[in-house]
Parts: C-alpha cells; structure tokens; sequence
C-alpha cells in the first residue's frame, strides 16, 4: 500500500495489521520517553485546504513522535488564497522533497487525484476530502472498539489494556451510528471499514439526513433511535456532529428545529439508560453538547471520546510507520499490494 | 534476528513447502542436547558474573531471542530458588530503532514487555540468537535507553558467527561459529519452529540478499 485514501480498498488482513501496529505504537507513548527514531530524516507535510485543528494537531503529532520532519501548509494566507492551483501546490511540495502528503480538502477526490495525478512521489494519506471519506478517523473508531468491546464481545475476559483485541477484527459488534449521516465522511469510511471488519453496523438518521444510495451500502437503515437502542443492544454508539456548516442555514431544512433533532436523535441520560451495561459511547468531535449529544451523556464514564483523541495519535503513528518506513520503491508489486 | 533472514513472514516460510528441498542443504551445527548445555553453562555465568541473579533482568530481542530468555531465567530460577523466572524476564522490541528501516517492506512491530520492576538500576543482559553485524545490539541499546537507566548491560547470544560491523561484543557465547559471509546461519527453538537446532547452509537466491536478509 502506497497511500491510504479511502476504508474500502483496505482488506481485513491490512486493516488489522494497522490496529495491531497502532497497539504498540500506543503501548510506547505510555512511556517516559515517547519519541522514536523510526522516521528521522522523512518529511511530513500536513496540507490543509479546510480548517481543523484536532486533526492536524493528531497528525503532527504522530509525525513528531516518529521523529519525522512536519511542515504545515495551510491553505488560508498561502498562494491558494492567491488562485494558486492544487497541481502547482504539489509540485512544489515535491520540489521540496515531501515523503508524505497528509491532505484536508473541501472537495471529494481532492486527495485521490493528488495521489494519482503524478505530480508527486510521496504516499498521500487523506485527513477528510469533502463528504467523502476519513479513513484515519474510522481506523482509530475502530481501534477504540476493538481495546474496549473485543475482550468481552468477543473471545475471553479482559480488562480493556493496549494490547486488548490484537489480532482480532470486531466481528459481532453491533454499532449505531446517530445523526448527520449525509454530511458525514466519518460515517462513510466508518461503514466501509466496520463492515470489512465483521461488525454489524446500523446508521440511524431523520430520513431527510440519509443520503441517496445507501442501500447499497453494508449496513442497515433506521429512522427511529429508541427502537434501535432497544431492540439492537448496541455495543456501541456512535453519534456524528450536525454539520451546520453544510446546510444552508441553522439546520438547513433537513429537520424542522434543533429542538426536535435533540428530542428525536439526541443522546441523552434516558436513552444512555436503553443500552447495555458495556456499551461505549462515541463521537468524533467536536461535539454540540446539547444537541446531538448531552452533556450527561458526554461527560459519562461510558463516553470513550477523549480516548478517541488518543487513540488517533497511535494509528496516525502506525499508518504513518507502514506508509514511510519501507523502501516501497524497492519492493515488488505483491509486496506492495499487502501493504 | 542477528543473521536470521529480512522479514519475519520469511522466516515463518523456512517451515514451508519449498524448504523441504532447502533443508537438505543445511547441516546442523548444535543439537538440542548441545543448545540445552550451552544455556546451563550461560545462565551459571551470569550468576557467576553478577554474584546472583537478584539484581539481573533477562530482556529477549524478538522472535527467537525471547524464548532463550525465557529459558536462561528458568535455569537462572533453578539454580538459585530464591529466584521467580517470570519476574526475571521480558521482551525489547527493537524494530522502531533499526537503521536499515529505508531499505526493506515495512516490518511487524513486536511488542516490549517489560518485567515489573522495570529496568533502573539493574543489570539488563540482551538475550539474542544469533550474533552478526552487531547492529541489532545497537538499536536494542538505542531502544533501551528509551525505557530506562539500567546500571549495566551485557550481552548473551547462543551463536556468534563473527563479521561484525560495529564495535559490540557478547558477554555469553553459546557457541562461536567462524562462517563466510555466503553462509546463512539459522536457529530453531521448539517454541517457534518445534525444534531445537542451529543450521548452517549456504545462501540461496541473490534475492533473498536483496530482501536485506543478514544485513543487521
């Protein structure tokens, strides 16, 4: 594997040996000393088109970690505010001898043309093109799934530890993903990916959030979430930020007022109540408290969202180390294609 | 790992259908009575060395270097019965320190278990299989002094096939084995391969040298 754009092109065998590599790259940040040499002298450069900040900030420091070089570019007060095109923007990054382009852009595809155009040698590595996809996001979802369901879900008893699930997918995992689906790149590369993992994923939604299409996607549809936390059981809820943003105005029209999308969607300390005793909460942030989620329900010892954050620390660190740290150029096309 | 091949896949594929003809090549070095002798003799060393075992920790460097330490601190427990063997030993991965990291396919990362006293203050012996160019030794010291301070380390390896390339040393030899560099020396451990020996062959394929395979 040269670039990591999308969940879909990754198999279970690469998509497992990405959580694996993560555990014992979060099994070194436990320690004193949490810088590694494994990347000295590569160039990361973070090219953000679209602002944000947690993201960038995972990523470089997952770069730093492995003792790599980091350069942001962001695309407010550069030459792209001047009409600077993306093809002139990456041949300069290659002229300046970037290994990695970690890229942020409004536009789907962005990434996968940047990949692909020929314009630069480096592995692309897409942090969120458009309403597209966000494979390090649904990567570090799942390794967060994988540490706190697997040792129970799955096979034996554990403590949820750094190493707790290594080696194994999510199959039986019954996930919920709640809100803004439409809008949501997190849940597009989520489905795709949790599905390649075995878990059962079920996307809830007000039916004007749904996109079109997505019956053909891996998962199931509902439009009523009390029922879901009911009858599903899941062993995790994931609830995705309203993307004001993207719609029109407040709410856009896809739901009559926030004050329903709270009564409808919401998670609040009632429906925490519906669900099993392990489940975890999750949401990829930022959150509107109060919103998609209550503060109860944020601020609960069930929600993993702060460690989500961490987490994506130690898989940027692994795709990061899988991407960068081979001689690619050296090896086989078989090789290659096994990442 | 010292002279073991690239890739751990590679090695898991020494058990494989093609090795069946490459094993007639190969002649055993050490047997399993010889491999067991060896490690007593190491382990009476070290105590000998360190006037006990109180303050030793065994750390194995990936694949075959940790079951020899598992091994070393059985015996260790053995001879001194004051001694817990799982409290002595553990594992140092040192994939993240290696310098030829540019010049291969991505390898696995092991994992680092350290016993639970940790290292301060103690006296780290480096348990290998197969001593060679020494630059495992090196990002194993590398990756040592990311986790602690340990008061002294020294080096055991069951086979040291010479050609070093870096100024290192093994406390403990098993067994010095002089060999050409068109030699490929490899050790079995029942743990991993259900068999004790140490082979010598010849190498095979330029693409196997290619793959890097001995280079640390």
């Amino acid at each position: 594997m040269k670039h990591l754009l999308t969940t879909r092109g990754l198999s279970r065998a690469d998509a497992i040996r990405i959580l694996d590599t993560a555990g014992q790259m979060a099994a070194t940040q436990s320690r004193e000393i949490k810088k590694l040499p494994t990347l000295r002298g590569r160039t990361v450069v973070n090219l953000f088109f679209e602002d944000s900040t947690r993201t960038r900030i995972s990523f470089e420091t997952a770069a730093k970690r492995l003792s790599a070089d980091v350069i942001n570019f962001s695309a407010k007060g550069s030459s792209v505010s001047k009409g600077e095109s993306l093809k002139d923007t990456a041949l300069t990054l290659q002229a300046m001898g970037a290994d990695a382009v970690v890229i942020r852009h409004q536009a789907s595809g962005a990434p996968h043309t940047l990949a692909h155009a020929g314009w630069v040698e480096a592995a692309v590595i897409n942090a969120g093109d458009g309403m597209h996809q966000h494979p390090t996001q649904a990567l570090l979802d799942a390794y967060t799934m994988r540490r706190h369901l697997m040792p129970r879900v799955g096979r034996g008893v554990g403590v949820p530890g750094v190493g707790a699930g290594a080696g194994l997918d999510l199959a039986g995992v019954r996930v919920a993903i709640v809100g803004d689906v439409l809008h949501s790149r997190v849940a597009r590369s989520n489905v795709q990916l949790l599905h390649t993992l075995g878990a059962q994923v079920t996307l809830v939604a007000p039916p004007t959030l749904v996109p079109v299409g997505v019956e053909a996607w891996p998962c199931e549809v509902s439009y009523h979430l009390d029922e879901v936390l009911v009858d599903l059981q899941p062993d995790a809820v994931m609830m995705l930020r309203v993307q004001r943003e993207r719609m029109s105005s407040a709410g856009g029209g896809f739901f009559p007022s926030p004050l329903e999308y709270t009564r409808n969607y919401g998670l609040d300390a009632v429906r925490l109540g519906l669900l099993p005793e392990h489940a975890i909460v999750m949401h990829p942030g930022p959150m509107n408290r109060g919103l998609e989620i209550s503060a109860e329900a944020a601020d609960s010892p069930r929600a993993v969202i702060v460690e989500q954050v961490a987490n994506g620390v130690a898989v940027r660190m692994a795709v990061l180390y899988l991407l960068l740290a081979g001689d690619v150029s050296q090896v086989g096309s078989h090789e290659r294609a096994s990442l | 790992m010292s002279s073991g091949p690239g890739t751990p896949s590679y090695e898991h594929s020494l058990s494989s259908t093609s090795d069946v003809a490459r094993a007639a090549e190969l002649t055993e070095v050490l047997g399993a009575t010889e491999i067991s002798r060896a490690l007593t003799r190491i382990a009476h060393e070290i105590l000998e060395r360190n006037k006990g075992g109180t303050s030793v920790v065994l750390l194995g460097i990936p694949t075959r270097g940790v079951p020899l330490a598992e091994r070393l601190a059985r015996r260790l427990a053995d001879v001194e019965p004051g001694l817990d063997a799982r409290a002595l030993v553990g594992t140092l991965d040192v994939t993240m320190h290696r310098d030829d990291l540019h010049r291969q396919p991505p390898r696995a990362i092991g994992s680092t278990q350290l016993p639970d006293g940790g290292i301060d203050n103690k006296v780290v012996i480096l348990v290998d299989d197969v001593l060679f160019s020494g630059r495992t030794i090196r990002a194993a010291l590398d990756a040592l002094s990311d986790i602690g301070r340990p008061r002294a380390v020294q080096l055991a390896a069951l086979v040291d096939r010479g050609h070093r390339e870096l100024p290192i040393r093994p406390d403990y030899v098993g067994k010095n084995l002089p060999t050409s560099l068109n030699e490929r020396v490899s050790v079995r451990l029942s743990e991993i391969d259900g068999e004790d020996a140490v082979l010598i062959g010849q190498r095979q394929t330029s693409a196997a040298r290619e793959r890097g395979e001995g280079d640390l």
